[in-house]
């Protein structure tokens, strides 16, 4: 069993590292204020030509797997940027993979080299408000005219709807009723333009992650050609599918990453802050919680190395992928509450950070998929127990 | 034109440097290492030259353990073209004048146009190399540089180095030795193409007997290490102002002795 990375996921990790901290705790703490979308940092990581990460090399990308990609957020997120500077970097790794599986031949050529060069932002279209977790309810319906698809209903907590220029769609194109021995058949996803003229945008005001935008979208008769369908009409929720794993992975390395951060804020502050005459980490109600935190983040990090590789290999990792986000979830927020803790009354202030890491991790036991419906999973598909919904 | 970039390999700038079980170095456990900063910009000027002239090569070059290979790689993933590894058992406890004697045999076996370093390696802060290389080869040499402008006949450089206040620039024949000071350029983080790029690039083992030269003893011996003493806590003089500001001045003049 060999646990060590490869020279060069080494070196990509040393200089993610080095690029994400050259933007300043205080950069953050200005973008959550001011609700600002971090172009700067995104700018920086496309002029290195990290958003293609994943993508193929003979599309313009570097080919790599869900372990560079977890690499290069976990990174991110140890740096002090948070959910604010993954999510804007993970919307380049994930979302295009149905493309890079699924979609045709065309479709790939002209999208992808663009999607590596960061000249696309995505938006991801599949959560609706009458349907949540149960996607096969969605109503939003595509029904074709000729050669075009005309798209119309509505979309829930869509990342990046304020600045997209493309949205990965998924709409019924068979009514759920006419397959209903098979419900998740019947559904197609589109790679449409996000044109504002069809598609009007609310943003929701949230917990954290100011920075980066959360909406709702009314899609009203947007006009998709029939050659802008990814993969097979009728499958496309079978073709997401392959990039709801590597979502769980890398949302998991991501709230590793977060826990980090705050615990080496609040290790530093608890060596430095004296109280009775000591640092205050002397006293143990502070130092073992650290510890304990510590220890769970590690346990969870393994495990989302462990899927990573799992899924890089071509082996199944639903199982993991799954536990992974559970976990790291769990892990990342109490690293964040105990770093809060440490820092007492300050930690409550903007100003030392620790505040806005706990806001944002909070949003991992909820997302890309709530820890109940993640245990659900391996009650079901893990220990074969009888489904409950 | 090509140009040589000799870098070292040093303990992160964030390290909080201990003494080691053998007072003669320090505790290497949990250190990262990196590229000296200050070679960073060499390395950097050495690509703009480059890539402004639309045509040469960079050469970085490292004498040190095993692991300094790291740190070549890292100036391939920023865009040096190959890279020399000077390793070698007669050089295990090298002084300056051993390594500079190294590194111009190494020069003139490559003959580079121009050899760019830095001001001084972060760790021992010795900053003797750029000239003890210079000196042993025969070149001119600037150092500190803040500013370089090869002419376009590629023979000369027109070179500003850092001195109180304001830039001496010097017009210097090539090939030369020039050292960077921090505010040359801004150095570039690696693409990720240029990470995957470097570990498909050169870099050539080279032996002290590749370059001729046999075991000479250092010069130089460092015999330990001590840590700077603590330093002593800071006083606070209480009272009104105006009797505080009295007595901070009689401390300053009489116990301090500053004014």
């Amino acid at each position: 069993m060999d646990f060590a990375f490869t020279e060069q996921q080494e070196m990509i990790k040393k200089e993610v590292a080095a690029l994400a901290r050259s933007f300043s705790l205080d950069y953050w703490l200005e973008k959550d204020r001011k609700a600002e979308y971090p172009v700067e940092f995104i700018e920086a990581f496309k002029k290195n030509g990290w958003l293609g990460i994943v993508i193929p090399e003979e599309y313009g990308g570097s080919g790599l797997g869900v372990t560079e990609a977890s690499i290069l957020l976990h990174e991110i997120c140890a740096a002090g940027a948070g959910t604010s500077g993954a999510s804007p970097i993970h919307f380049y790794v994930f979302p295009p993979m149905p493309l890079i599986k699924h979609a045709s031949e065309a479709l790939k050529r002209r999208y992808l080299p663009r999607i590596a060069a960061g000249d696309i932002i995505m938006s991801f279209g599949v959560t609706e408000p009458n349907a949540g977790t149960d996607t096969s309810r969605i109503q939003t319906r595509a029904e074709k005219k000729e050669r075009r698809w005309v798209i119309n209903g509505r979309k829930v907590w869509n990342t990046n709807a304020q600045h997209a220029t493309k949205i990965l769609l998924l709409a019924r194109t068979t009514p759920r009723e006419q397959v209903a021995q098979k419900p998740f058949k019947g559904m197609t996803l589109f790679f449409a333009d996000f044109d504002r003229s069809r598609i009007t945008v609310r943003e929701i005001e949230k917990l954290g992650r100011a920075a980066v935008d959360s909406n709702e979208i009314f899609i009203d008769n947007l006009e998709v050609p029939e050659e802008d369908v990814v993969g097979q009409v009728g499958e496309g929720f079978y073709h997401l599918l392959d990039s709801l794993n590597p979502e769980r992975i890398l949302t998991g390395i991501e709230a590793v990453g977060i826990g980090k951060a705050a615990l080496e804020r609040a290790v530093q502050y608890a060596k430095e802050r004296v109280v009775f005459d000591r640092p205050i980490g002397k006293n143990q109600a502070i130092a073992h919680p650290l510890a304990q935190a510590w220890a769970k983040v590690e346990t969870a990090e393994l495990m989302c190395w462990k899927a990573a590789w799992l899924f890089d290999h071509g082996r199944p990792c639903g199982a993991e992928a799954n536990t992974a986000k559970l976990m790291a979830a769990e892990a990342g927020f109490e690293a964040c509450d105990v770093a809060l803790q440490t820092f007492g009354g300050y930690g409550y202030a903007k100003e030392f950070y620790v505040e806005r890491l706990w806001r944002e991790i909070r949003l991992y036991k909820i997302a890309p998929v709530s820890q109940q419906m993640a245990l659900n999973y391996l009650s079901e598909h893990v220990l074969g127990l009888p489904k409950s919904y | 034109m090509k140009i040589l970039v000799p870098i070292k390999q040093v303990p992160d700038t964030a390290t909080q440097v201990k003494i080691g079980a053998d007072p003669k170095g320090i505790d290497t456990t949990g250190i990262t290492w990196i590229v000296s900063p200050y070679d960073e910009y060499a390395v950097e000027e050495a690509l703009r030259i480059k890539e402004k002239r639309g045509q040469g090569e960079v050469v970085a070059v490292t004498l040190g353990s095993e692991r300094a290979k790291e740190a070549l790689r890292s100036c391939l993933a920023m865009g040096a073209d190959r890279a020399l590894h000077l390793s070698d058992p007669a050089w295990e406890n090298a002084d300056t004048l051993t390594v500079a004697r190294a590194l111009a045999a190494v020069i003139k076996q490559e003959a580079p146009q121009l050899v760019l370093f830095g001001r001084q390696a972060i760790d021992d802060d010795m900053g003797a190399m750029p000239a003890q290389v210079a000196e042993l080869l025969g070149w001119p040499c600037a150092s500190w540089i803040m500013e370089e402008t090869i002419s376009d006949d590629g023979k000369s450089v027109r070179a500003g180095r850092q001195v109180e206040g304001a830039l001496d620039i010097f017009n210097i024949p090539l090939p030369c030795v020039l050292s960077a000071q921090k505010g040359l350029n801004e150095p570039r983080y690696p693409t990720l193409k240029g990470i995957m790029g470097a570990k498909k690039k050169e870099i050539k083992d080279v032996k002290a007997a590749d370059l001729g030269l046999a075991a000479d003893g250092a010069q130089l011996l460092v015999v330990a290490l001590e840590a700077l003493p603590p330093r002593p806590p800071g006083r606070v003089i209480p009272g009104e102002p105006a009797e505080a500001v009295k007595e901070l001045v009689r401390s300053l003049r009489e116990d301090a002795k500053a004014i």
